[in-house]
This record gives C-alpha cells, sequence and structure tokens, in this order.
C-alpha cells in the first residue's frame, strides 16, 4: 500500500452553524392530556435555551459525514497496545438492541426480570470459570472502576482486621498504567514506585526492600505492560502476602490469558476485566467501558452491592444481606446491555473454543514482532504475549525522528498508529496489540508499511515529519489549545436571561 | 470461528517466520504449573449465531420489559422518546468500534461532537464548561464532590437526604475512601432544610432538582446557604427539566452534574448510562475526566483535540484530578444526536408533555383515591403518591395489569411505606393514564 491523499470532505461545521430558527429533526410526542399554566406548575421559566434547530435529513447527514473523517476497528488495522482492539460483532448489537433487555427499568421488582438477572449470573459463572476467581461482581462501569473497587476492597479487608491504619502505601510498577496511581490516590493511599529489572521482570530485590508493614497492596499487570509474562508472579505474590498485602491484577492484558492459565492461580487476591477489551464490548469513542472485578473468597463479605448469586438450585437471586458491604459503586447493575454483548461473545466460544482467543492473539503479536524486528528492536528480547513493545531510539539516535512521527506517517499508510511512550520506562516506545481477530495479510500489510516507513525516516524524514497529510487535518497545536481555551461554541450575543 | 480467520496454512508460515515450532510454545514463560488445557474449563457449549440468537432472545422475553409494561416508574431513570435517527447514527461502525480520541487526525468526527456535547450540556445547565462525560450522574455527583473538597481544603460534604438513595450510596462509597465525611441535611416534607445546620467546614451543598421526591428545590435558598459557609454549591439537575426551569447555572452553581440517559439512551437496566458534568470556568483545571478543545492545525484549518491533558491519570497518574480513563463517549454521543434531533423546540415539547401528563396523572390518581403526599412543592414528571394501603402490595396487585405504577418508598423512609413515587413522561398517553388511575381505583377499594 502506498500513502493516498488528503481526503475531500465538505470541511465540516458545527451543527448550531446549521441552525435555523423553528425547525425540528424528529416528530416528538404530542401529550394527548390537557394543557397546562407551565408557570403555576413549575415556577419560575427559563427564558432562552440555546439549541440547535435543524432538520431532520441535516441531523442524520451531520452525524453521518462526521463519521466518514473517523476511524474505527471497523474501517482498519487498530494496533493499540494495551486497548485489544478486536472485532466487535455484530450478533452482540443485534442481541444487545432486544427490547426485553434495552427497555428494562433498573428499579423494576427483580422477579420481573429473570433473564437479566441469569444474563448477569451467566457472565459471572463464566469470568469465575475464565480467572479462577471465586467471586465476580459486575458492579463498577470501567477498568479504571474496577481498580478503584478492588482497592476499596482492600482497604476494607485491611479495616477488618484492624490494620487499616497502619497500611497506608500502594506499590505499582514503574511500567504500570496510569489509571494504577490515580485509583490508588482514589482510595487515600500514597503510592511508592517498585523498578522494573533488566530482564522486564519486576525487581524482586526492589520489591522485598519496599515490602513492610505500611503496605496494603501491590497493583500487577500480567501479562505486564511489556508484554511479557511475569516470570516471578507465583513468588512475588508469596512475598507480598507474606508482609501482610494484598495482591491486586490489572486485567488490562487479560486477552493473553484467556483460556490457557488463570490469574487466581496466580496468587492474586482480586483482579478487574475490561470487557471492552477483551470480551468485545465496543469502546464506543472511549467508553462505556466494562469493569468486572474477581476476587478471592477473603474478600467476597466486602463486596459491592447489589450482589447477584445463584443459589445451589441454579436459580438467580439478588442478595440484599451484606452488613460489611463497601455500599455501592455505581446506581444500578453496572453495564447491563454492555453484559449482554459479553455473554453473547462468551457463548459464541464456550468450552471449545476459548483459548483460541488468547493462542491467536499471542501468536499475531509474536509474527508481528519478529517482521519488525531488523528495524524496530523489541525492548526487552523474549517471547511477547498478546503485545509487543518495540523501540524507535536507534532511528531516534541516528535521525532525530521520534516513535510519533512514525506512528503519524503510519496514517498515511491507512492505518491507526500503535501506541506511543508507554510503557514509560522504555525510550521511544511503539507498543503493537494486533489482537487475533486480524489476518495474516493484514498484519503484513501493516508490518510492510512500518519497515517502509522506517526507510523513509532515513531517505526522506520531511515525509515522516510532515505527516500525516492525507486526513482533513494535519497534526494540530495542543499548546494552542490549552493557552486559548475553547471547549464549547457560545451563542453569538448572549443576552441577559430574565424569566 | 469467524472471528479468528487464520488458516492451518496461515499459522504453519506465521510460526516458521516466528521460528516456534506451535502455538503452545509461544506460552512456555508461564510455569506450567500455572497453564491449563485448552478446551478444559467449566464453561458452556459454544452456540452457533443462529442458535445464540434464539437463546439470548428467550433470555429476553422472560423479561417484562416496557414494551409490554406501562411505565410510571422513573427515579433517575426515565422511559422517554428517542427519535429513530439516535440508534442508527451510533451503531455506525465509525463511531461504534473507534477508540478514545488520542490520534486527533483520525478522530476529528468523533471530537467534533464531544465538543458539541459540551456546548449543549453547558448550555442546558446554564454552566460555563461541560466535561466529555463521566460513567453516570451517581458517580458524577460523588465527582463533583471531591472536586468541592479539593478547592476548599476541607473535608465535610453537606448533602440532601432528597438525593436519590442510590446517588448518596454511591457519594457515602467513594468518601468513605477519600476519607470525607457526609452530612445530612433533612427533608422531612418534600423539600431540603435545616440550612443554619451547614457549618464554615463545609467543601460543598449537594441538592438534587428536581430532587429524589420530583419536587423543584429552591436554589436561592441553597445558594445562600453556600455563601454563608463560604462552601461550593453542586446540583445534580434532570437535564430535560431544563428546558422549561431556570437551570442551576442561573442561581449562581458551583458544579453542576447529572444523568444523561433521558436524551436518547435506553433504560437498559440502568447501564451504560451517562453521567454529565459541568462546573464554572474557575475550576475547569479541575475537572475530572477528559476536554475536547478547539484548535488549528499547521495550516490554519480548524480541528479538535483532547486538551487540559496533564489533569489526566495517563500523564498526571496520582496526582490526577481523577483516575477516570474511559468514560460513556457513545452514550454521549447518543444524548449529542437526540437534542441536536429534537432541539430548542423538541425538548421544550416533550417537556411541556411531562408536565401536561403528570398534572393530568396527579388529578387522576387522586381521583381513585390517592393524595398528593408533598402537596406545597412544584413538581416536573414525578410525585409522591400516598395511598390507603400498603405501596409494595398496591405495586404488585398493578403489576398483574402490566402496569409499573411507581416505587414504592418504604425502603428508603419507613415514614413513606404507604408512598409509590410516580413518574409520568411524553410518552404516557392519555388513555395509559385513565387506565392506571381506574386499575388503582379497582385495587383500593
Amino acid at each position: 500500500m502506498t500513502p493516498g491523499r488528503r481526503k475531500t470532505v465538505p470541511v465540516p461545521r458545527l451543527i448550531f452553524e446549521k441552525s435555523r430558527e423553528g425547525r425540528m429533526g424528529c416528530n416528538a410526542p404530542v401529550a394527548d392530556t390537557p394543557e397546562v399554566d407551565l408557570k403555576a406548575a413549575m415556577g419560575s421559566l427559563r427564558a432562552e435555551l440555546h439549541l440547535p434547530e435543524v432538520g431532520e435529513l441535516e441531523v442524520v447527514r451531520h452525524f453521518t459525514n462526521l463519521s466518514h473523517v473517523n476511524y474505527g476497528i471497523d474501517t482498519g488495522f487498530y494496533p493499540l497496545g494495551s486497548c485489544s482492539m478486536k472485532y466487535n460483532p455484530r450478533v452482540n448489537e443485534r442481541t444487545a438492541s432486544h427490547p426485553g433487555f434495552a427497555r428494562l427499568h433498573p428499579m423494576q421488582p427483580p422477579a420481573t426480570i429473570p433473564g437479566a438477572l441469569e444474563i448477569l449470573a451467566g457472565v459471572q459463572d463464566m469470568l469465575c470459570a475464565i480467572t479462577g476467581f471465586d467471586h465476580i461482581t459486575l458492579q463498577p462501569l470501567a477498568g479504571a472502576h474496577g481498580e478503584m473497587a478492588c482497592l476499596m476492597l482492600i482497604k476494607a479487608y485491611h479495616d477488618s482486621r484492624g490494620e487499616g491504619g497502619k497500611r497506608k502505601v500502594v506499590l505499582v510498577p514503574d511500567s504500570a498504567h496510569g489509571t494504577n496511581p490515580a485509583s490508588a490516590a482514589r482510595c487515600g493511599y500514597s503510592v511508592r514506585s517498585v523498578p522494573t529489572d533488566p530482564d522486564g521482570n519486576t525487581d524482586l530485590a526492589a520489591l522485598r526492600e519496599a515490602l513492610d508493614d505500611t503496605v496494603a497492596a501491590l497493583m500487577l499487570t500480567n501479562p505486564s505492560t511489556l508484554g511479557l509474562f511475569e516470570a516471578n508472579i507465583v513468588e512475588v505474590c508469596r512475598m507480598v502476602h507474606e508482609a501482610g498485602g494484598q495482591v491486586f491484577c490489572d486485567g488490562a492484558n487479560m486477552n493473553a490469558m484467556v483460556g490457557m492459565t488463570r490469574p487466581a492461580d496466580h496468587g492474586f487476591d482480586c483482579m478487574h476485566l475490561n470487557l471492552h477489551k477483551t470480551f468485545s464490548t465496543p469502546h464506543g469513542g472511549g467508553g462505556p467501558g466494562c469493569g468486572a472485578i474477581g476476587l478471592q473468597k477473603h474478600l467476597e463479605a466486602f463486596v459491592p452491592t447489589p450482589v447477584v448469586r445463584r443459589r445451589a438450585d441454579g436459580s438467580v437471586e439478588l442478595d440484599a444481606h451484606r452488613p460489611l458491604s463497601i455500599g455501592r459503586v455505581s446506581a444500578y447493575y453496572g453495564q447491563f446491555l454492555m453484559e449482554v454483548r459479553a455473554y453473547t461473545y462468551l457463548r459464541a466460544f464456550g468450552r471449545e473454543k476459548m483459548a483460541d482467543i488468547a493462542r491467536h492473539a499471542v501468536l499475531n503479536a509474536n509474527y508481528v514482532m519478529e517482521r519488525l524486528r531488523a528495524v524496530l528492536p523489541p525492548a526487552y528480547d523474549r517471547p511477547c504475549m498478546h503485545e509487543c513493545v518495540l523501540t524507535a531510539e536507534p532511528i531516534k539516535k541516528e535521525t532525530g525522528l521520534r516513535a510519533l512521527d512514525i506512528s503519524k506517517r503510519l496514517i498515511d499508510y491507512g492505518f491507526h498508529p500503535p501506541t506511543n511512550y508507554f510503557p514509560l520506562i522504555v525510550h521511544e516506545a511503539i507498543m503493537i496489540e494486533p489482537t487475533e481477530t486480524e489476518t495474516k495479510e493484514t498484519l503484513d500489510a501493516f508490518c510492510d508499511a512500518m519497515i517502509a516507513i522506517c526507510a523513509e525516516a532515513r531517505s526522506n524524514p520531511e515525509l515522516l515529519r510532515n505527516a500525516p497529510t492525507t486526513q482533513i487535518v494535519g497534526r494540530l497545536d495542543e499548546t494552542a489549545a490549552v493557552k486559548n481555551l475553547d471547549v464549547r461554541w457560545r451563542p453569538p450575543a448572549r443576552h441577559a436571561v430574565e424569566a | 470461528m469467524p472471528y479468528i480467520p487464520h488458516t492451518d496454512a496461515d499459522r504453519r508460515e506465521m510460526l516458521a517466520t516466528i521460528g516456534a515450532p506451535s502455538i503452545d510454545h509461544l506460552f512456555r514463560e508461564i510455569p506450567a504449573g500455572l497453564r491449563v488445557a485448552p478446551g478444559s474449563l467449566d464453561l458452556p457449549p459454544a452456540l452457533d449465531e443462529a442458535r445464540l440468537i434464539d437463546h439470548l432472545a428467550d433470555l429476553a422475553r422472560s423479561n417484562r420489559h416496557m414494551g409490554v409494561l406501562d411505565c410510571f416508574l422513573g427515579a433517575g431513570i426515565y422511559d422517554r422518546y428517542t427519535p429513530a435517527l439516535v440508534g442508527a447514527l451510533i451503531s455506525r461502525g465509525e463511531f461504534l468500534t473507534a477508540y478514545t480520541p488520542y490520534q486527533p487526525e483520525l478522530s476529528q468526527g468523533f471530537l467534533q461532537t464531544i465538543y458539541e456535547f459540551q456546548s449543549m450540556i453547558a448550555e442546558l445547565y446554564g454552566m460555563d464548561v461541560a466535561n466529555a462525560s463521566m460513567y453516570d450522574g451517581a458517580t458524577a455527583l460523588a465527582e463533583a464532590a471531591i472536586l468541592a473538597s479539593g478547592v476548599k481544603g476541607r473535608h465535610k460534604i453537606y448533602a440532601s437526604a432528597a438525593i436519590h438513595p442510590h446517588y448518596r450510596q454511591v457519594l457515602e462509597t467513594y468518601c468513605w475512601a477519600m476519607d470525607l465525611q457526609v452530612e445530612t441535611l433533612p427533608a422531612p416534607d418534600g423539600v431540603t432544610e435545616g440550612w443554619s445546620g451547614v457549618g464554615e467546614d463545609a467543601a460543598a451543598i449537594l441538592v438534587q432538582h428536581p430532587n429524589f421526591y420530583g419536587v423543584l428545590e429552591d436554589l436561592a435558598a441553597v445558594r445562600s446557604a453556600a455563601d454563608r459557609a463560604g462552601s461550593l454549591m453542586v446540583v445534580s439537575a434532570d437535564p430535560v427539566a431544563m428546558a422549561l426551569v431556570k437551570p442551576p447555572g442561573e442561581y449562581g452553581a458551583d458544579i453542576v452534574v447529572g444523568e444523561g440517559q433521558p436524551i436518547g439512551v435506553p433504560m437498559g437496566l440502568g447501564g451504560p448510562l451517562v453521567g454529565l458534568f459541568t462546573c464554572r470556568q474557575e475550576h475547569v483545571r479541575r475537572i475530572p475526566g477528559r476536554i475536547v478543545g478547539r484548535t488549528s492545525d499547521h495550516d490554519g484549518n480548524p480541528g479538535y483535540v483532547m486538551t487540559l491533558r496533564t489533569r489526566e491519570q495517563d500523564i498526571r497518574r496520582e496526582k490526577a484530578t481523577s483516575n477516570i480513563c474511559t468514560n460513556e463517549a457513545l452514550m454521549a454521543l447518543a444524548t449529542t444526536i437526540a437534542l441536536c434531533a429534537l432541539g430548542k423546540n423538541g425538548l421544550r415539547q416533550v417537556a411541556e408533555g411531562s408536565v401536561r401528563n403528570t398534572q393530568y396523572a396527579i388529578k387522576a390518581l387522586a381521583e381513585a383515591g390517592g393524595k398528593l403526599r408533598f402537596p406545597g412543592g412544584k413538581v416536573f414528571c414525578e410525585f409522591v403518591l400516598e395511598l390507603p394501603k400498603d405501596a409494595e402490595a398496591v405495586r404488585d396487585r398493578l403489576l398483574e395489569r402490566d402496569i409499573l405504577a411507581g416505587l414504592p418508598l418504604g425502603a428508603y423512609d419507613a415514614r413513606l411505606a404507604n408512598c409509590l413515587l410516580v413518574a409520568v413522561t411524553e410518552v404516557r398517553t392519555k388513555a395509559q393514564i385513565d387506565h392506571y388511575a381506574a386499575a388503582l381505583k379497582e385495587v383500593l377499594a
């Protein structure tokens, strides 16, 4: 594939600029009850409301045209490391749109929603089998929310043992996702960093040094954000437990393990899962997420309410008697329609095929790593799991061009860039996660493009520096965006509002 | 499995390139004792697509959904009209399957919709700025309390008793973890009172508008109390009501949050929803989550980027203003599209229809034997109906007639055991309200 030309589309205008007094974009309901005096019913009324007034076709065109200048998995390869941008099966969308799921009210009596409770219990059961944990709760609404919920469970656990007052530190590896320390801070913990050793594993000596009776937990991503399986995982968990701490698994990288190894067996006390990564619910431009958490028995008393539980006879109930619960972390049952999608996905694979997910995710990642090795060496020369972390440091040294320049040039070749500059400990990091749903042909085309770009870096560096040139905008001025902050449209001449 | 396209030949060639004898070999760094044999987990058998659709349809049909029940239940989640184009547009793959717009050149479409979302939400609430969304209304309220605590350097939050009990529970959980104290302001007559009890240790006063009982709060009184205490004023507001009432921003609110579900998002058993978060300009650098700004490229073409990024967890880590990463972008898009389709006139029509239906229902249900519990309060689309019998029993009897009559309040306040919280939106008809009233009369007889 060779780079294309700049996209020619109508310059997008804001919907507000298309507004004309008196138009409406839908056939909204007309009440057939008697008219009322609004002021008498509601008190002082609002004078102005600056919302767009646009016809229905214009609304459809506006958003359809905007979709044409947006990239999705449906339009092309999306090798973002740590994001598991796999195919989002359309059957999931179909099942989740059934009115028997979509038109349920969260506060209608549980007796009227047996099928919905069965979905929740079914997802819990399957995730228990896949992770090995005793208990799963689907309350958290995203990955970071799941991390925070796990730390709350750990906090409640230490409190219950009278150790909450002294255990105020959470250990986080230097390769961790930013949400880990941020979630720890949200639970009142201070954060201590643990270094990575030269092989890409947790530095055991440094961990030993960091462990004492002030440590509440270690938050560990496995496989790590370097795409490597933590070789000493059993020992790491043992050491933390010996010091009285708990071990949380950041499950962002579960796609490497599905059906092949169970995190609970590694010694973790709890973990979060991103159903929107591993179990194919769509990312939707940044959400909704879906952050199930798994935990061992000793944390079960503290799980957030409500608790969906399967009785011995197979039926499902809501368990309200949870005196030690940390309480609610979200208003209702979690991301229910995302659970329907995840349920659909899990049942499509079933026992027989579940391990195919991790097996092909790992195959694809190792294939890409091998094909790119000559131009972009792996940061750690070990077999990778579902993603590989490469470094553009040699290219930077030789040409001054950075990982970001390579990524921006990749856009001109028609691909979404990989993750850059993460994990923070790898210089000029390029983190590639192909996922299992991509063909060998796509991976080859991507690798060919990367190899061509690395050659261009030496032969014609301006191509990289000026990239991308094929989209409706080039590189945007982010400094100006902060300096001249403009985060909303305002009506041209706003008058004082008085009712 | 069609989601995994590899042929035997692909696997062979790829393994040859890697130099590995088998896929299993690629897992050799996992200690043998930690591996499980593929196909050995305790999982149900795989289903093909036709059987999958049938199986899920069976489960869906076993639920009594709002296609078969007349819904008079609200309490924060509402059965409202969603323009048909919303579902069609948000299911476009370019939106549905996009990641967070970290690469702005490839994401201008989504970024512009977020800018439009921020503009409309800020306008609705009468506030300066909105972020790109929170998880839901409950967590948005908790984030507001935490923001206020940071601004004021105080650790006490005064929250109205007339805030949705689930929101209060989420607030309590978040505050417990952050070591913040939550004090309750009473609402014995359906509106918040006890302002004199707000001390100068208050980081924020939190109210809901209209509140859990459907009653509009006196926001001017909240502002005065906040001024006296030197605290922030935080309001959780129904965005649909904002089409008619003066928005909290005009009363001087510092932070206004809410649940966006009633505008374009299915009830979906309460998830996914979309949390709305707005604040005054002076707090924008403390706002949690993502925010999109307008800028230009090197040729001067206008474009959009995620901005004020140094607040966020991936850059600031434990010093971030929140741990939120993934938000509710797709649901925010649904709300954006619905707001564009409804526009000023449609949103007013929907809100006015709710008021008309609600006022009619109050009369009809009173004639059937119910009584307005808080007659002094102004309501938008929801009210507390006092019955001569236990409300839960009445609710169950009406369910037999396919009427979801409302929320029995006894579980939240023992004094209200005979009370139902009833919501009447624009999609209810006079015939449905008459049917409810007639059935209630029979049940109470």
